[in-house]
């Protein structure tokens, strides 16, 4: 057998049998009991050299529409952005991409480093005093959230808004059945979180109340006014949050936010099918000794260097085994980077020109869309997304929207019974002027 | 290396420099007040960094040089699976079709990401001999959860809601008693005998009415094939439990062992050791997870399903534990993991195992003379070495681990498992060549040698790297956790 991955030569192998002692491989295998020894090979597709793979993964991937080829108005969480070109550059350099998690500090200061940035640049977007080195994703960082204030507080039950994401809510909910924790929908009303009706639910028994901002629909939630009454029971306010909103949106952390968690992907991560993307998770002081994942921290050599390290992993599962404050240990490291860099090429000033794009292309688009007779329901302030009532079935709508090049947005009537032909739109900076006008033009009223 | 202290990005900040290019505003603008409440408008920006584009390179530039992968040298962390990541899987991934792909856009426009996941999930069945796989879960340890919840859900849907209890061996990786906790279950452990596998009458004690399951590696976390694993199968299933296969350790066993055929229930895979997914500096992952029949109802929605040629999701699953990722796992490492199994096809699998097991039983032979080997036998795909003859000469694994970052080389694993004193686990993968094994032995062997003769010298290791040991005591006592100018 001989492969590129696979360097063993005839005569390597011969030497190093030799050299343990044995006349075959197989001797090596015998402690594998006979009746369950695996023999032959597996009955897979068989090996393609590197030329025929490749045109026949370019023949797969072409079977798919892409956002880059298309105008894309879906979002709902996952987005199309632009991403500096200077990210896949830096990713790509494989010091980063084939090291482990840096458990070896002496040999791996650039990633520790890169991560201690991350964790900077996360805390400034979101208010927060402390944030770990990434998780799997908005969802899962959210259900953590939710684990967190449940062993923090302990109570058992979790007020989650009906306009967090969809799939987050499912997740949490996955989650706390494994933590034996309820969790209880406030319902919308009129596109952000009825606020009687969160009166209504909490208690002196809510381990954390759980609201999205910008929400699903693309509203902004009041949190001042959630705050409030979420704290009144001491419960613990977790916001989700999508971190480029927080370059023009006054931070969850000012207005009092315990947690704030959600996705980086709109920072330089591409849709990749629902990921990988790159979760984050920022407490206030109180809370760092009960964060999940792995925390960078600064400290010195003997010599007196700066220098930086894994810390505080008295937490983690590695140490504490049954006792840690969550099993994960994979995180998105690598996403993470590609997050810091697209955070640190937009710096100060490009965050909050692209999030003010975001807010005035989708207003644009708004208005056109409502020029052409549509009905913008749960209008109000919003970020990159809306809601459409549709004039038509959403598949009939879709399908005409992609014969003329555009992906339409997310039907909510898949996740909202009582949304069904409702549409949510997104509208990010990468859309031009004329894509809107022909979204507007497909969706408006010369096509009833 | 750059031994001087490479500035954070913040230190090199100049106020008016960008490093962006957005889009041509191309809409009229409207005041910010006439869209948002004033309260909820931002009024300091983040302090980002203001940086041009070539000092951005230039500092990620430099810190990649501050930082070891496979690619710049060898790797041989234990358990870690630290083999070469070919890049051609790079190149697939960053394909438009699937890189720029959305997860909500309708069936009929992503056919191919579907074909790719039902034929990786296909070829996951195959390798493993287990019935059903899911993509969904995100790394290994989400996947042991992922399972253990299945197990969970499987009991309670038989009423046998006692089974409170997953049974884990000393020598298992954290997160397996970690992952028991979060899906709501105690954790036992079961010891393992003198010879480093799982004690057979420790088993027979712990195991009972309450077992859950009992999660295993296989080669266990020592590098040994646990040899009784029919006799546990039995002890665990007579009981009532299931039995949880913890893939870390596949690399080993391909074409020569097959989790479903050992009699387990549940198996995760980590495609970013075996199936070469890089490791990213920690992550992205993927923790496919694999079922026998009795268990597939349980599954995460959607499963990736296809009929007459069309593949589409199946969200009509009543039983299952439900979502436990947003969309349909870490799809990108998906096509790496896909793109590899197609480039090595049936018998570069089975070479693979084979090499990497030769590795590391050549290895562990050279060394066995200088180190204390606790365990003499065929290894299989890694080996554990215990440092208790150079810690009486007053060097310890920590100590001979730094050594060897002056050779160049990233240290094994060290003081894990938790059973063996001083530990060192080794594990070489089978993309090195005996020029690097023989190499890394070399330098293990002087490190021996000075041991004896000049400890100081390892004892004050590292002497090369552009940063000497940290205080970690001082980062967990005054945790510096962001940059604050």
């Amino acid at each position: 057998m001989k492969h590129r991955y696979l360097p063993m030569t005839d005569q390597d192998k011969q030497e190093m049998l030799d050299a343990i002692g044995v006349a075959t491989v197989d001797e090596l295998f015998q402690d594998i009991p006979e009746s369950v020894r695996y023999k032959g090979e597996y009955n897979i597709k068989p090996a393609k050299s590197e030329s025929s793979l490749l045109k026949e993964m370019t023949k797969l991937a072409a079977k798919n529409a892409d956002v880059k080829s298309h105008a894309s108005f879906l979002g709902a969480g996952v987005y199309d952005h632009y991403a500096p070109v200077i990210v896949d550059h830096v990713i790509s350099r494989s010091e980063f991409y084939t090291a482990y998690t840096p458990y070896q500090p002496e040999i791996s200061q650039g990633e520790l480093q890169a991560i201690f940035e991350f964790q900077t640049m996360i805390c400034e977007l979101t208010g927060m005093d402390v944030a770990n080195s990434s998780m799997y994703d908005g969802g899962t960082a959210l259900a953590e959230a939710a684990m967190l204030s449940a062993g923090q507080t302990r109570r058992k039950k979790i007020l989650v808004s009906a306009a967090v994401h969809p799939e987050s809510r499912d997740v949490i909910k996955a989650y706390a059945k494994g933590q034996y924790v309820e969790v209880i929908e406030i319902p919308y009303k009129d596109g952000i979180t009825d606020i009687e009706a969160l009166k209504e639910s909490i208690s002196d028994q809510i381990a954390g109340v759980i609201v999205q901002y910008p929400n699903f629909f693309g509203r902004i939630e009041p949190l001042k006014e959630i705050e409030e009454i979420v704290h009144t029971q001491k419960a613990m306010f977790i916001v989700s949050s999508n971190p480029l909103a927080l370059g023009a949106l006054t931070p969850p952390g000012k207005l009092g936010a315990d947690i704030v968690a959600g996705d980086a992907q709109p920072f330089g991560i591409p849709a990749a099918f629902g990921g990988p993307h790159c979760g984050y998770f920022a407490v206030t002081n109180k809370l760092v000794r009960k964060v999940p994942g792995r925390l960078v921290g600064q400290t010195v050599d003997e010599n007196g260097q700066r220098g930086f390290v894994l810390t505080l992993q008295a937490r983690e599962q590695h140490i504490r085994r049954d006792k840690a404050t969550s099993n994960i240990c994979s995180n998105q490291a690598l996403n993470a980077l590609a997050a810091s860099v697209a955070m640190t090429a937009l710096g100060k000033t490009g965050v909050r020109e692209m999030a003010v794009q975001n807010i005035q292309k989708a207003h644009y688009a708004k208005k056109a869309l409502k020029a052409k007779g549509l009905d913008v329901i749960f209008d109000g302030p919003s970020f990159n997304e809306f809601v459409v009532k549709l004039p038509a079935s959403y598949t009939q709508v879709n399908d005409r929207l992609f014969k003329s090049g555009i992906i339409g947005g997310f039907h909510l009537g898949t996740v909202y019974p009582e949304l069904k032909d409702h549409m949510l739109v997104a509208v990010t900076e990468l859309r031009t002027k004329d894509e809107i006008d022909a979204l507007a033009e497909e969706l408006g009223d010369g096509h009833e | 290396m750059n031994k001087q202290d490479q500035p954070l990005i913040f230190e090199i900040s100049t106020p008016g420099r960008i490093g962006f290019s957005l889009p041509e505003m191309d809409v009229e603008a409207v005041a910010m007040e006439d869209i948002l409440p004033s309260e909820y408008i931002r009024e300091e920006a983040a302090a980002l960094p203001e940086v041009s584009e070539l000092d951005i390179m230039r500092h990620y530039t430099a810190l990649s040089h501050r930082n070891h992968g496979v690619d710049s040298g060898f790797y041989p962390l234990g358990s870690c699976t630290m083999k070469y990541n070919p890049k051609i899987n790079e190149n697939v991934a960053r394909m438009n079709g699937f890189a720029h792909v959305h997860p909500y856009q309708d069936e009929r426009t992503v056919q191919g990401a579907l074909e790719l996941m039902y034929d990786l999930q296909e070829h996951l069945i195959e390798i493993t001999g287990m019935d059903q796989v899911t993509l969904q879960p995100a790394a290994g340890a989400h996947g042991e959860w992922t399972g253990l919840m299945m197990i969970r859900a499987y009991h309670e849907a038989n009423s046998d809601t006692d089974r409170t209890k997953v049974i884990v061996p000393d020598s298992a990786h954290g997160t397996n008693p970690a992952s028991a906790t979060v899906a709501g279950f105690e954790t036992v452990t079961v010891k393992s005998d003198e010879n480093g596998l799982v004690d057979l009458e420790d088993l027979k004690r712990v195991v009972g009415d309450d077992t859950a399951a009992l999660m295993l590696t296989n080669p266990n976390t020592l590098g040994l094939f646990e040899e009784n694993i029919l006799e546990m199968a039995e002890i665990v299933h007579n009981a009532g439990g299931k039995l949880y296969y913890d893939g870390a350790n596949l690399n080993a066993v391909l074409s020569k062992a097959r989790p479903g055929d050992m009699g387990f229930d549940v198996v995760h895979l980590n495609l970013h050791k075996t199936f070469t997914g890089p490791h990213g500096g920690g992550g992205p992952g993927s923790g496919p997870v694999g079922v026998k029949s009795d268990l597939i109802p349980f599954l995460p929605k959607p499963l990736v399903t296809e009929k007459d040629g069309h593949y589409f999701l199946d969200y009509d699953r009543p039983q299952s534990i439900g979502r436990v990722k947003p969309y349909y796992g870490n799809f990108g490492i998906n096509v790496r993991a896909y793109t590899y199994i197609r480039s090595m096809g049936p018998d570069g699998l089975k070479a693979v195992t084979e090499n990497a097991v030769i590795n590391a039983n050549y290895m562990m032979r050279r060394l066995a003379p200088y180190f204390d080997l606790p365990y003499d036998r065929h290894c299989k795909h890694e080996f554990v070495l215990s440092g208790r003859r150079q810690k009486k000469l007053g060097v310890r694994t920590l100590d001979i681990a730094k050594r060897l970052l002056d050779f160049g080389y990233h240290p094994p694993t060290i003081y894990f498992p938790l059973n063996v004193e001083e530990c060192m686990m080794i594990e070489p993968t089978e993309t090195e060549s005996k020029e690097t094994l023989d190499a890394f032995v070399d330098a293990m062997i002087q490190i021996a040698k000075e041991t004896e003769e000049t400890p100081e010298v390892v004892q004050e290791a590292p002497h090369t790297t552009v940063i000497k040991r940290l205080d970690e005591t001082l980062a967990a006592r005054k945790p510096v956790l962001r940059y604050q100018a």
